[in-house]
């Protein structure tokens, strides 16, 4: 039976669609059987992160109304063999998720797969609650940045309210922090909040510290999960957090931002 | 060098410093606002002027409510305009303009 997991943040552009798309390849690289899926409807963007975006013929919506088989609009990645995608709706609105709809989604997935991870839409609306209402865990996305940590702390409120779990009154969703966009040498001048610091505000555990890169941006122009680059710092960090989120201990690493060489800046060759 | 950058410098405040205090007063306001259920503000407001409008004639254009939030306290701030002084006279019992309260 599948393990639900929401990727989510409250606030917009934090690396909720990248961390989803590198997080479900890690996963997958692992051995698990592990589907994706894009809640952000009318906005979706999770099939271009893993450069699907022209394989996709049916999607969540018509599965839900019914148009469609799930079979049919699942997307099997053509680099790892136990991933897949569950596209979103682009012409749709946002109230075509139903709960009842999701929910039945979500059961005919959880008898085949091992995980399957929500890509929550950014706010606060329809689509970031169906992604989150049936959880089990949540990575929480947050930058080191006022904004940010203020939306995950409201995020973390709705989990424990307004979650399934925190409705039928189980055991709540399990929450687990992914500081994107870490940079620790404006950490160490003082310009950019530590880790420590956000722990201690947000008091979740830490599933890991992925480092400003730009191997993510490299990434989503090739439509390839930032976790197939595994000499990126960026990549190295999710392959690790992956590690934690199936349960293994591992040591916590700073991973610095990749600066160009001086050699690869005389050769003119790009990151 | 400016005479500001003067008095600044010796302090070296971090802004990641501010970023964590700021965050850490705002979050223990809006964490307990959660708990307490819907936001009594407006409806405090409303009762304080429904007491006031019994001794004195106010215009509800001429309120302002302001709410300071502390780390250690936070002061509601509730400013009345009372109409000019021979409006006031019919009402013996006139109230002081300005309330503060703290919660």
């Amino acid at each position: 039976m599948a393990k639900i997991i929401v990727v989510t943040s409250g606030k917009g552009g934090v690396g909720k669609t990248t961390s989803t798309a590198a997080i479900g390849a890690g996963l997958a690289m692992r051995g698990k059987k592990t589907v994706i899926i894009d809640f952000d409807v009318g906005l979706r963007n999770l099939d271009m992160i893993m450069g699907c975006e022209r394989r996709v013929v049916f999607d969540f919506i018509n599965v839900i109304q019914g148009d469609a088989k799930l079979k049919q609009a699942l997307i099997k990645d053509r680099r790892l063999d136990n991933l897949s995608i569950l596209p979103t709706s682009q012409t749709r609105d946002k109230d075509a998720l139903t709960r009842d709809g999701v929910e039945k989604v979500l059961k005919e997935l959880r008898d085949e797969y091992d995980y399957i991870i929500c890509d929550s839409p950014a706010g606060i609306e329809r689509g970031a609650h169906m992604a989150m209402y049936f959880a089990d865990e949540a990575v929480v996305v947050t930058n080191p940045e006022v904004s940010s940590v203020r939306d995950s702390d409201r995020v973390l409120g709705l989990l424990s309210s307004k979650s399934r779990r925190a409705e039928k009154g189980e055991e709540p969703v399990k929450p687990h922090l992914l500081l994107t966009r870490y940079d620790p040498a404006r950490v160490a001048k003082g310009e950019m909040m530590k880790v420590e610091d956000i722990l201690e505000i947000l008091s979740i555990p830490l599933l890991g510290i992925v480092p400003e890169s730009p191997a993510v941006l490299k990434a989503s122009n090739l439509g390839t999960p930032v976790t197939l680059d595994a000499n990126s710092n960026a990549g190295k960090a999710y392959v690790d957090a992956v590690s934690r989120l199936m349960g293994e201990q591992i040591e916590v690493r700073v991973l610095p931002p990749e600066r160009r060489g001086l050699f690869q800046r005389l050769l003119g060759r790009p990151a | 060098m400016t005479l500001f950058s003067f008095f600044r410098r010796p302090r070296q405040v971090h802004s990641a410093d501010m970023a964590k205090e700021r965050l850490q007063i705002l979050l223990a306001h809006e964490r307990s606002d959660r708990s307490s259920g819907p936001d009594y503000l407006p409806l405090l407001q409303k009762e304080i002027l429904e007491v006031i409008k019994k001794y004195v004639q106010i215009d509800s254009e001429k309120v302002g409510v302001k709410l300071e939030r502390g780390a250690e306290m936070s002061t509601l701030e509730v400013n009345i305009e009372l109409p000019a002084a021979q409006a006031a006279k019919r009402n013996q019992a006139a109230q002081p303009a300005r309330h503060a309260f703290a919660r």
